[in-house]
């Protein structure tokens, strides 16, 4: 674990419960248990970008709820620059907030249709009782010159309708820093931009982690965890079954889920038609678990001890803080 | 001998509720061959669905369209709906970005395709029950799993099961518009390879809409790049990449992240011109980063650069030297 680690997180669980439905309250069934998020543990050092990537209802969205205690874990550690918040109180939360931000998947639906960009980003400022009148109208000029929308002037007054999605997301993007935060989760910054935009985002979230911030970045796109994040994590079904320098996770993969995945990502170059191992069906959901090896039934190498032993989370490849769940791995 | 398909100068406007128009397909020409797969990709707004719904006859009230469709060389837009009728499902097939949440959620996967197969007067009780049993499949689904509900089935399932009603009446064309969009790159890679055996096994033209690059460079045999309504250029999808002979082309390629690509990729500034206003010069101009003054007042016109190869940009009149 990196020694500046911002936020660290060990062996975090949480689960959903599934409603039983009036039959099944009166007939005493047994309570199903969603276990989204199954034993994760990672950290965000400063100036890291850290990619956790992973088809949907891996539990990455889970994962990035609960580190910002919008969810509360069942069990597990949550620090967050050296503080331990997994079960602080609402109110021993509030001034932590600021330092945590988030940003949503759609930014037609995460910006207040009725607020002008002004008021948009000056709102977190207003709730956390931050600066004057003049203090707030600067810092928020500040943040909307951060995210390149300048000059601000011409900005301010504007409606999201007004926009185009990559302005929008800007918008987004400064209301999340106004306030200066440590930490950035980013929910799939840009799969809702076009292609021709989605550069510009994700270099400008580059420019703020290189400024500082710890970013933690939640996509289900290879190529662009690939070619941004110093790190990426793959989770599948819970856990992470990958983690490491981006480079090393793209380059020389370690376990059969990763290889897969890599596989079968489109590649620019028609000449570089990839020999795609296709994986058969999908993930099974998180209330039936495969015992052992979660990944045991659809893996392409498992042997019989994958049925049973439930691999860690282990050093392997040449790569220093490569680590892999795989008893293959190596 | 002509095409299979050919869209010849397709046109469509769009009357706006506060007067006025948007010319959101702009002279769109393409052909399509027997077994052959061609990528229509584009941004959002560039008018590859609408040229879709066009030439599938399927716009709403609102829209006019002109220019002529012709399948196996007969214009099937002519008589308007009367013409396009017989000819869609039957010879042209359409799967939607969502089809797979299309399907009729309390009848049983099986008999929606019956129904289908019924309808077009193809197949009626034991007879279609066992072609449906073939449909299924040849898209992957075991034939005994078209007894259950469409909720019964995962995301990629019901992609199949959409598929296979696509297929139902044999059609010689397969227009999937997005059909990979909202899955998840294992089930897309198993969808597309599903798109790949069907063109191969049976001789299916593909006719593939999609913002995504890399999925066409993958699947396609042919693509036409889109933007603002008109097609920049066309050609082979590997002369595309390695020599594109448009701006656009070059710069969208460079904006996409590539796994193993070098370096970062970078965004094209600027954003597509407003279609409901005549455009002097050429539309990609102000965010292009090759135009010159000629790109001011002219506008670009489709034509061959080289052999199977067109493109809609000035510079390709410009001496290599020179430029």
């Amino acid at each position: 674990m990196s020694s500046n680690g911002l936020l660290a997180v060990e062996d975090l669980v949480v689960h959903y419960a599934v409603p039983r439905g009036l039959v099944g309250t009166v007939a005493r069934r047994p309570q199903k248990l969603v276990r989204a998020v199954d034993g994760v543990s990672f950290s965000v050092g400063r100036g890291e970008l850290l990619a956790l990537v992973g088809e949907s209802g891996c539990g990455k969205t889970t994962t990035a709820q609960t580190v910002l205690r919008l969810l509360d874990p069942v069990a597990g550690r949550i620090s967050f620059d050296g503080e331990d918040i997994t079960t602080l109180p609402n109110s021993a939360l509030r001034p932590l907030r600021r330092r945590m931000q988030i940003i949503y998947q759609d930014p037609y639906e995460s910006l207040d249709p009725r607020l002008t960009v002004k008021s948009t980003v000056e709102e977190p400022l207003l709730i956390h009782r931050s600066g004057s009148k003049r203090e707030r109208a600067e810092l928020v000029r500040d943040a909307l010159a951060r995210v390149e929308l300048t000059p601000p002037d011409l900005f301010l007054e504007r409606f999201p309708h007004e926009l185009s999605g990559g302005q929008r997301q800007r918008v987004a993007i400064a209301a999340s820093i106004v306030l200066g935060p440590d930490l950035l989760v980013a929910d799939e910054p840009v799969s809702m931009l076009d292609v021709s935009v989605r550069a510009g985002v994700l270099r400008l979230l580059d420019s703020l982690r290189e400024a500082g911030l710890g970013i933690l970045m939640i996509t289900h796109d290879l190529s662009t965890a690939a070619r941004f994040a110093d790190r990426i994590a793959v989770m599948y079904l819970g856990r992470i079954v990958e983690e490491g320098p981006a480079e090393a996770v793209v380059r020389d993969p370690q376990h059969p889920y990763t290889k897969a995945l890599l596989s079968v990502v489109p590649r620019r170059d028609p000449r570089e038609r990839s020999r795609a191992q296709i994986l058969t069906g999908e993930a099974p959901d998180a209330i039936r678990i495969p015992r052992g090896c979660r990944f045991h039934p659809r893996c392409p190498v498992a042997i019989a001890d994958c049925r049973e032993v439930d691999p860690a989370l282990e050093r392997h490849g040449a790569a220093p803080g490569h680590r892999a769940a795989c008893i293959l791995a190596g | 001998m002509s095409s299979l398909l050919e869209l010849e100068e397709l046109n469509v406007w769009f009357d706006l509720p506060r007067g006025g128009t948007l010319h959101a397909v702009q002279g769109v020409s393409l052909t399509l061959d027997r077994g052959e797969r061609l990528g229509l990709v584009g941004e959002s707004g560039s008018g590859k669905s609408t040229t879709v719904l066009g030439l599938l006859g399927l716009l709403p009230p609102t829209a006019t369209l002109s220019g002529r469709v012709l399948l196996n060389g007969v214009d099937i837009l002519a008589g308007g709906e009367e013409t396009v009728r017989p000819h869609r499902w039957v010879d042209l097939a359409i799967v939607f970005q969502g089809a797979m949440n299309a399907l009729n959620p309390v009848q049983t996967v099986s008999s929606q395709i019956v129904e289908a197969l019924e309808l077009h007067g193809l197949a009626t009780g034991r007879q279609a029950k066992a072609r449906v049993g073939e449909l299924l499949e040849s898209v992957g689904i075991p034939r005994d799993r078209g007894d259950r509900f469409p909720h019964e089935f995962s995301g990629g399932m019901r992609q199949r099961a959409a598929i296979a009603m696509a297929l139902a009446c044999n059609p010689s064309v397969l227009v999937a518009d997005e059909p990979t969009t909202a899955l998840d790159v294992m089930v897309q890679a198993q969808i597309l390879e599903l798109l790949d055996a069907l063109c191969r096994d049976f001789g299916l033209a593909l006719l593939l809409v999609t913002h995504d690059l890399p999925v066409v460079a993958q699947l396609c045999d042919r693509a036409g790049v889109m933007y603002a309504g008109e097609i920049v250029e066309q050609g082979p999808v590997e002369e595309l990449f390695h020599d594109p002979r448009h701006p656009y082309t070059r710069l969208l390629f460079a904006a996409t992240p590539d796994l193993y690509g070098e370096g970062v990729p970078v965004s094209i500034p600027g954003t597509p011109p407003r279609l409901d206003r005549t455009l002097a010069g050429c539309p990609f101009q102000t965010r292009c980063d090759r135009s010159f003054s000629r790109c001011k007042d002219e506008r670009p016109l489709l034509r061959e650069v080289a052999a199977g190869r067109s493109a809609a940009c000035h510079l390709n009149d410009v001496p290599a030297e020179v430029a």
